[in-house]
């Protein structure tokens, strides 16, 4: 593979808390190549939003303290200031968020954001900008575009409001997209739009995609490769295929064996990971993190076991045998799931 | 929008009528008083009361009196003070209107330039001592009484300072505008200071914290990954949206200032406006003046709210369709 | 009755099964305004069904489908606008307040957000003793202990009875809503979205404390919930709801193998699965947003969205139907049931462990 698109290396985000220094993001590093959709799931605590936001230098929290380096097409985004940043912002990487109900401020039309964007990175005037936001809006969707460009954010539906944030996020035709959640708050029938969407514009754009999101089905629709993040870590990473079909690490274990089979049979009882989601502010960092709820914790996670390949590209960090792991697996999520 | 406007418009009539209403009502229909002495005055004579009588429709049914009544004040304009029998309730009003008008409208641009500049600036310096350094002013602002720190800088400026650095400034009392902008500025500099200060320190505080609201929002975030320059976000997002809850908060006080609450600044820099008045009359109990006063104070906060209605809804695209 | 996931044993009775409670034809019309003046907003346009003792019955859709108004019609938190609630033989929807009140015992509910439903102020034992003081259910001493035994069966340690809501998480406060739920032994649960709001790996606790809650106490449960997956785990029947109408109604596993009513087949398809091949599967994306359900389509609601619309659709409201397999469904033109019944293979072809099979 030739230079990556984003290189993130050992980055480490924490906050000053009136408790001390919390970390939310423990050294992860991982690269998105050009063309490629790579799948960020963990539970909420991980890190997960937090790591992308730094990406962009988005926390603007005054005590939040920054280490590693991102490095986008060799550039290191942590290092950059003002215009430099600017121009990466947008132009090279874009958002979409969570909540398309509360991305897009509430006074201006649809066409007013997205011409916004274009203009900020182009030199084109407004009438040129509102005629390429017209045929944003078509793109990605949207009936009647040359009407709906005129209305405002509360006149969209939830999918359409996310359709206008995607068509923004892609007006400066970026090489990087970072989706944090972008169907979370849409319903199953529009989630599904929304994903599709998504899908035929990256191969029509050809833009990298950084998915970050909680639903491990999402993901294994949407990614080529995918990384698990436990409480600021990542506790797997590899090609969708491997994580899905092979899993390693008794975390993905879990992650998957609690979600309801989606396959039509009907387990009596789920297998839920006992305990609740790391809190980061009390995490004890010298041991696996997930660890405490994991039923083959033993002496030997402490210390943290690192990131380890076991096979090209299929790394996780847990230190039970490679080789025991499918025999574990099965007793990891069979005996205390049988109600019948 | 225009729709809206109609709307509007017709429900402040309908609000100055319900006011109007009730403002006789409490004139004419509380039991125990002849209205015609309230009209007539102190010691009138039988005469004169007989013809406030015939005059003003009292011995018609309540509603003719209304009408009769709203004629004399509005049409006729003949309605004349109680406790000064030559003068007449109207020419006083209209006398005052300009004073008042001038006053407050000068220090509203003043604390809304002074305020909303504040409000950014403290926003855009969050987590710097400039912040809290314009914060703490602007609750000085909001402690020093009217009335004190309009004596104060009377006596510096008329008195203590006024041969040497303040020889500008010139004596106590209105200017009116046709004797000269400057001289009309001049004349009213430091009662808009006065009451700006105290003003632009509320809206300094309100609009900060309500940007602070707004700066953590998910739109802001996006303004940013979006790729535009901080002053941009700041301004046409964050302030944009902040702008909302200012105006309103602007309507209600620039029409409680406009219809008299101006007074402590109007008494201490000896100006003759609406306060001033509608205080004067009170002391002296003198009905008609008091009655025309309630309905002119009433008129323009009803028309201060409409304005503030159409603002908003240029603001604010989502409760034009309401 | 067993809860087992035997579903053969729920799906043909031996006798006829004991119906806990029934809605007939509920209507819910809220009056609201807008630029058209005022108009009626149907969250409810007319449901029945029945839910049988012992049994979970889901009730799934999306947004605006009305399923979480039903839910309150069913307990009677609002009032219904015409029709017809009746729980244990008796019409609830008439009851005075003094009666409702003696009835509720009976039934209760747990919400989508625990923290919204729990009071800030209330250390988690007093949250679980309030119901029992309300009802004046045993002696000071009595409602303590069994508001730390109930603690105890949703699974909290004696420490945490001195706790306030805020200390808990996500999970912890839908247990401690759960046990409250559960102080006047109702036999009846109405849940809201009772896991939506919490991580996948919690979410799978509380929905087997529900299981074992369900096993141990003969408790019957209407599940509602916008995740289908979610809703056919826990599930004996499912009620698919769409603008406020049920347009299908079967056991659970069949309606999810082989829905018939072409909306329950979008929104099986549109389930994110987890799949190592994802590229394989076709599915079918649903065009268009959910209708305003103030302002419903003619004839079928769900015509402007379905693939199979013909012009009988868009004119004629189809009614739900009894299909001769027993299932609910309405629609004019509902999808072919599958001969012989589907067995869909695993799609995550894992090697499921021997003992797994269900």
């Amino acid at each position: 593979m030739s230079e990556p698109l984003l290189d993130v290396r050992d980055l480490r985000v924490s906050f000053r808390t009136r408790g001390g220094l919390v970390t939310a993001v423990d050294g992860i590093s991982f690269t998105v190549g050009r063309g490629e959709v790579v799948g960020l799931v963990g539970e909420s605590g991980s890190g997960k939003s937090v790591s992308m936001l730094t990406v962009l230098r988005l926390i603007d929290n005054p005590n939040c303290v920054i280490e590693g380096e991102v490095l986008f097409k060799g550039q290191n985004l942590l290092e950059l200031e003002g215009e430099v940043l600017r121009k990466i912002r947008g132009q090279e990487i874009a958002m979409v968020f969570q909540d398309p109900m509360t991305a897009l401020t509430p006074v201006y039309t649809a066409g007013w954001h997205i011409s916004e964007q274009i203009r900020a990175h182009e030199k084109v005037s407004k009438k040129a900008a509102m005629d390429r936001a017209v045929q944003l809006l078509e793109a990605v969707g949207i009936p009647n575009a040359p009407e709906r460009v005129n209305s405002y954010p509360h006149e969209f539906s939830g999918g359409m409001r996310q359709r206008v944030v995607i068509a923004m996020a892609l007006s400066c035709n970026p090489s990087l997209l970072i989706a944090d959640e972008p169907t979370t708050a849409l319903d199953v029938t529009i989630q599904a739009q929304i994903l599709e969407l998504l899908r035929v514009l990256q191969k029509e754009f050809g833009s990298s995609i950084l998915l970050i999101t909680h639903d491990m089905g999402v993901v294994s629709q949407m990614s080529d490769r995918v990384l698990v993040m436990y409480g600021g870590r990542l506790g797997a990473a590899g090609p969708r295929r491997e994580v899905m079909r092979d899993p390693l690490h008794p975390y993905t274990w879990g992650l998957m064996g609690a979600i309801p089979p989606t396959d039509g049979s009907r387990a009596a009882r789920l297998n839920a990971i006992p305990g609740t989601p790391i809190s980061p502010a009390d995490a004890d960092r010298d041991r696996c993190l997930f660890a405490p709820r994991c039923r083959f914790a033993t002496d030997a996670c402490r210390p943290q076991p690192p990131l380890i390949a076991h096979k090209p590209d299929h790394a996780d960090a847990c230190v039970l045998p490679y080789a025991e792991r499918p025999a574990l697996r099965v007793q990891a999520i069979s005996p205390l799931g049988v109600r019948a | 929008m225009w729709r809206f406007a109609g709307k509007r418009a017709l429900a402040a009539l309908l609000v100055l009528f319900a006011i109007s209403v009730m403002v006789f009502l409490i004139f004419f229909a509380t039991p125990g008083a002849d209205p015609a002495a309230r009209i007539a005055g102190r010691n009138a004579s039988q005469e004169t009361l007989d013809q406030v009588r015939v005059s003003f429709g009292l011995d018609k049914p309540i509603y003719v009196q209304y009408f009769v009544m709203m004629r004399h004040l509005l049409i006729d304009r003949d309605l004349t003070s109680f406790v000064n029998r030559g003068a007449k309730v109207i020419p006083q009003i209209q006398a005052a209107v300009p004073v008042t008008l001038s006053l407050v409208i000068g220090a509203a641009v003043l604390w809304m330039i002074l305020g909303v500049t504040m409000g950014v600036v403290a926003t855009a310096k969050r987590g710097t001592a400039v912040d809290p350094i314009i914060m703490v002013l602007g609750v000085i602002g909001i402690s020093l009484p009217v009335y004190w720190l309009g004596e104060v800088i009377n006596l510096v400026t008329q008195s203590r300072l006024h041969d040497s650095i303040f020889a500008w400034v010139p004596p106590l009392g209105y200017v009116p505008m046709s004797d000269g902008l400057g001289r009309w500025a001049l004349s009213l500099f430091w009662p808009w200071v006065t009451l700006a200060v105290l003003y632009s320190g509320i809206y300094a505080r309100v609009l900060r914290s309500e940007m602070v609201a707004s700066m953590n929002e998910d739109y802001i975030r996006m303004a940013r990954a979006k790729g535009i320059s901080e002053s941009r976000v700041l301004i046409r997002h964050a302030l944009r949206t902040s702008l909302i809850v200012i105006v309103s908060l602007f309507g209600l006080d620039f029409g409680a200032l406009i219809g008299g609450a101006a007074l402590l600044t109007e008494v201490v820099f000896g100006l003759q406006g609406i306060g001033k008045l509608t205080y004067d009359s009170l002391q002296n109990f003198d009905l008609p003046v008091i009655l025309g006063c309630v309905l002119y104070a009433a008129f323009f906060v009803v028309l201060a709210n409409f304005i503030v209605d159409l603002v908003y809804a240029w603001l604010d695209p989502r409760v034009r369709n309401v | 009755m067993s809860t087992t996931p035997n579903l053969s044993a729920t799906a043909t009775p031996s006798a006829e099964p004991t119906v806990l409670l029934e809605a007939r034809d509920v209507v819910k019309h809220f009056p609201i305004r807008t630029s058209k003046g005022k108009q009626q907003l149907q969250a409810v346009d007319g449901v029945s069904l029945q839910v049988r003792k012992g049994e979970t019955l889901g009730l799934v859709g999306e947004s605006g489908c009305g399923k979480s108004t039903l839910g309150r019609c069913l307990v009677r938190l609002i009032d219904v606008t015409s029709g017809s609630v009746i729980y244990d033989g008796v019409d609830i929807t008439n009851l005075s307040r003094r009666q409702l009140r003696d009835r509720r015992r009976g039934f209760q509910m747990i919400f989508q957000d625990p923290y919204a439903s729990l009071n800030p102020r209330r250390r988690a034992a007093a949250t679980v003793e309030e119901p029992l003081r309300t009802h004046g259910i045993g002696s000071d001493a009595e409602i303590k202990a069994r508001a730390l035994h109930l603690l105890e069966v949703v699974g909290f340690d004696p420490s945490y009875a001195d706790r306030y809501p805020h200390e808990f998480s996500g999970g912890q406060r839908q247990r401690l809503g759960i046990a409250r739920a559960l102080a006047l032994a109702p036999q009846l649960l109405i849940a809201d979205e009772p896991v939506s709001a919490l991580d996948v790996s919690i979410q799978a606790q509380v929905l087997n404390l529900l299981a074992d809650l369900q096993e141990e106490n003969n408790l019957t449960y209407v599940f509602i919930a916008h995740d289908l997956a979610v809703v056919h785990h826990i599930s004996d029947r499912i009620g698919v709801m769409y603008l406020g109408e049920l347009v299908e109604l079967g056991d659970s596993s069949d309606v999810y193998i082989s829905p018939r009513h072409p909306y329950t087949e979008a929104l099986i398809s549109a389930i994110p699965v987890i799949d190592a091949d994802a590229e394989i599967r076709e599915r079918i994306v649903l065009t268009g947003d959910l209708p305003n359900p103030i302002d419903k389509p003619t004839g079928c609601a769900f015509h402007p969205r379905c693939r199979y619309a013909q012009d009988l659709c868009r004119t004629e409201k189809p009614l739900l139907h009894i299909q001769n397999d027993g299932r609910q469904v309405a629609c004019h033109f509902p999808v072919a049931a599958p001969d012989p019944p589907a067995v869909l293979p695993r799609l995550n072809d894992i090697e499921p462990p021997s003992d797994e099979t269900h």
